[in-house]
């Protein structure tokens, strides 16, 4: 359903925009039981989340884990409720293991529903510009490529978006 | 510039919708000064100082006739930036299509659950 921006805003966040066509109550329900994030927050193909634990009360923490089933991998992140608002509204800091940038984030969740149709905002806020550059330098480990043609797309679609 | 301080230039740069304009502009082939500033509301000097933080990122570049100068996108740098938010982008949406599937599925089960 529609498809996700990032974008970077100020120094530090870093912004996800997502459409999904549900009820809010259903991604909200979708990102705090941990029978239902297991199903959908695994990454890269070939990875599973044998662990998701959730305190969801302002204070409480969470943690996730991640393993590759083939070489056997282990990732695992976790934080602390800062903000509760259901069902629009989380705010938490989140944590990898073995993070590979300074300091912790603070994700901030945001669902509005219009239309039984739900927009989803994520923002991410790093302890610093280089936090947040060493993040978006991870995503170069995986994927393919985007070519040329795909870069003026996202050019004009953000340039239309934007006039 | 170094590395990093090259691409923190790059994002600011393009945190802009202005400045994402000019450059998605620029992406169909090179313009003066003047028609850069004509589909906006802008003063000439305005559109200036876009084009000189643009210019200190690297995104684009001046051309060498003397009168024109006209600005030039530098496709290099700017596929630096947006293929590390490109990479990221893919693996979220990878998450977000398992999503939607289990919305679909939840969707339909949604008077069990409520039961």
């Amino acid at each position: 359903m529609g498809s996700l921006r990032i974008t970077t805003a100020g120094d530090r966040d870093l912004v996800m925009t997502r459409v999904f066509d549900a009820p809010r109550k259903l991604v909200w329900d979708a990102h705090t039981k941990p029978e239902l994030i297991k199903r959908w927050l695994l990454g890269p193909p070939g990875w599973s989340m044998p662990v998701c634990e959730i305190d969801l009360r302002v204070g409480g923490a969470y943690r996730y884990v991640w393993r590759h089933d083939a070489k056997g991998d282990v990732m695992g992140m976790g934080g602390v409720y800062r903000e509760i608002q259901a069902p629009e509204r989380i705010v938490a800091t989140e944590k990898f293991d073995d993070a590979w940038y300074p300091g912790e984030a603070i994700g901030t969740l945001v669902l509005t529903e219009q239309g039984g149709r739900t927009t989803l905002t994520n923002t991410l806020r790093y302890e610093s510009r280089e936090a947040r550059e060493a993040v978006l330098k991870s995503g170069m480990e995986s994927g393919v490529e985007a070519g040329y043609n795909r870069l003026v797309d996202v050019l004009a679609e953000t340039a239309g978006a934007a006039s | 510039m170094q590395a990093a301080h090259r691409l923190d230039a790059v994002f600011a740069a393009l945190a802009d919708p202005t400045r994402r304009a000019i450059l998605a502009r620029l992406a169909t082939g090179h313009a003066s000064v003047t028609e850069l500033a004509r589909p906006f509301a802008m003063s000439q000097p305005a559109i200036s100082k876009h084009l000189r933080v643009l210019e200190h990122a690297g995104l684009i570049a001046r051309g060498r006739q003397a009168q024109r100068r006209p600005r030039r996108l530098v496709p290099a740098r700017l596929g630096e930036a947006t293929r590390w938010l490109e990479r990221y982008r893919r693996l979220w949406e990878g998450n977000y299509r398992r999503l939607d599937a289990l919305l679909e599925d939840l969707k339909a089960r949604e008077t069990t659950w409520e039961a």
